[in-house]
């Protein structure tokens, strides 16, 4: 199976591999998937006072186009709104690393990532919010 | 040898991959390249000298397959390969005493090509009986003995595993099978050539060879069928009547050559190739160990054949750390690498949990390999799962202290 150029890239020189302090109110934190499925992702997003994703972060156990997807990722989000960061779809993901058919699920586990981490910051969000009415 | 040494790639990887398949020996190479040429002819003509220079060049290549698993000439059938020779075992043996008995004991393990042979036994009214086995990938003799009864035409249980390499109890199996009028089958295919295997002190009675797992030919293959007391078969394969209508078909000289040399090989440098081979293995597990933590071994140490490692490295999905080893030919037990998204069910069966299965790395040593390349897949592996360890949120979570089985995993 021959992966493409971006794709390896992306698996040997992965972007913001790393974790934010999840306690954080500013930070959502996505964990998804299942050690006995071969994959997992965690993708954390930092967000500022303007609703703009400032930092992201991740940590993937998984094959090398899971690793990717979720590199990928964590530099699209970067800059974007919340609301622009959650319309990525994993076709993109799939399109931009030439993700062999077989592979398709890890970008929809990468779509998941971003959604997830997306709801977390908004339940803190609101959770503070409510507390400071 | 033609494999590149040193300064290995993507391209040209370092290969440790040896239960997959065995390059061939050059010597063997050079026995059968005559046949492909001037002594081309067919072993079956009987009317010149042509054909019977080929037939007995067979002849010589049968007593030297004989010869490695004490048994006698007449007792080898030809056949494509091991997966043929499963096949012609269970299905020939089946069909010829179903009226008799009907049932098959085999076990969990076992290679596709007898399991799958089994599940289409089962649909022609056979019973077949899946052996569990021991954590350690070995079946117990205890539950084999109690299992057997006087319905059962045949216990089928590999003498070798091709993942991880366990060498299972088969003179004990034999004795037990022998004592219950049970026909004794083994595919000792990663088996045959690796350690010795007498056929009357095993009390095998039908025994699956492979060509390309010994440094032989691909394409070739053979099966044992004990003589006396004698075994019994149908043929799946009708024509001509070669190899005692066992099996039709003219028979492939060079191949045949090939086999046989390969046997003859095997045979003169088992005890020194074994003793080389465990050394290999030492110091790639005592090396790997010393660079990382949680290397997990997936059966058993002892009861193994010298060129094979299955070791699982906690925390890092096997296809990632292959596509960061590309240039080592390995492989994984991981789903990714097949179109399922199961984990091997040679680790499943073992007791493996499906998490530490998706890390598995096969690593295959064998004839060819020096401790140049031993050395260097150890730093390479080492490196690379630390590098993925780095970046594993499983990793991160057991550093904490979490369990990573308290978390509600999602399916997917």
């Amino acid at each position: 199976m021959a992966y493409s150029d971006k794709l390896l890239d992306h698996y040997e020189n992965p972007r913001n591999v790393g974790s934010l302090n999840k306690d954080e109110g500013d930070i959502g934190t996505g964990l998804v998937g299942a050690p006995a499925c071969g994959d997992v992702m965690k993708l954390q997003i930092k967000v500022d006072e303007d609703g703009i994703i400032e930092d992201a972060k991740f940590k993937t156990f998984g094959c090398g186009s899971a690793i990717a997807s979720s590199s990928l990722v964590t530099e699209w989000v970067k800059g974007k709104t919340v609301d622009e960061a959650s319309e990525i779809k994993n076709t993109h993901i799939a399109q931009e690393l030439s993700l062999p058919p077989v592979k398709i699920h890890c970008s929809i586990l990468a779509e998941d990532a971003i959604k997830a981490a997306i709801a977390d910051y908004k339940s803190k969000k609101s959770s503070k919010s409510r507390a400071a009415e | 040898m033609s494999m590149t040494k040193g300064n290995w790639s993507k391209d040209t990887p370092l290969y440790l991959d040896y239960q997959a398949t065995t390059p061939m020996d050059p010597r063997v190479l050079e026995k059968m390249l005559p046949f492909f040429s001037e002594r081309f002819g067919n072993p079956h003509s009987r009317t010149h000298q042509i054909g019977w220079d080929a037939e007995s060049a067979v002849e010589v290549a049968r007593a030297q397959v004989a010869s490695l698993i004490g048994a006698t000439h007449k007792e080898i059938i030809f056949t494509s390969g091991a997966t043929e020779s499963n096949n012609l075992a269970l299905n020939g043996v089946g069909r010829f005493y179903k009226d008799k008995r009907n049932h098959i004991i085999t076990c969990v393990t076992e290679h596709k090509c007898v399991l799958d042979t089994c599940r289409h036994l089962e649909q022609d009214g056979f019973e077949i009986t899946y052996m569990p086995v021991q954590q350690n990938g070995l079946i117990n003799l205890q539950e084999l003995d109690a299992a057997i009864t006087d319905n059962t035409l045949m216990v089928s249980i590999m003498a070798v595993n091709n993942e991880i390499g366990v060498i299972q109890p088969i003179k004990e199996i034999g004795a037990l099978c022998r004592k219950k009028g049970a026909f004794f089958h083994t595919d000792a295919a990663q088996a045959v050539g690796k350690i010795p295997l007498d056929v009357d002190d095993m009390n095998i009675d039908l025994m699956s060879i492979s060509g390309h797992k010994l440094y032989g030919p691909m394409g070739i293959g053979a099966l044992y069928v004990r003589r006396r007391p004698r075994v019994r078969i149908v043929a799946m394969i009708n024509g001509g009547g070669q190899e005692r209508g066992m099996r039709s078909g003219t028979l492939p000289t060079p191949l045949c050559v090939g086999l046989g040399e390969a046997c003859e090989l095997s045979e003169r440098e088992m005890g020194v190739e074994t003793e080389r081979l465990k050394m290999m293995r030492e110091r790639f597990y005592t090396k790997i160990n010393e660079r990382l933590d949680e290397v997990f071994l997936n059966g058993d140490l002892e009861q193994r054949i010298p060129g094979n490692l299955n070791i699982s490295f906690a925390y890092v999905e096997g296809e990632g750390l292959m596509m960061g080893v590309n240039d080592l030919a390995v492989s994984s037990g991981s789903a990714c690498t097949s179109a399922s998204l199961e984990p091997s069910y040679v680790l499943r069966a073992l007791g493996v949990e499906e998490e530490l299965a998706h890390t598995s790395l096969r690593i295959g040593f064998g004839r060819f390999t020096t401790q140049e390349e031993v050395d260097y897949a150890v730093e390479k592996i080492a490196n690379e799962v630390t590098r993925l360890r780095a970046m594993s949120p499983l990793w991160e979570m057991a550093q904490e202290g979490i369990d990573i089985k308290s978390i509600e995993w999602a399916d997917h």
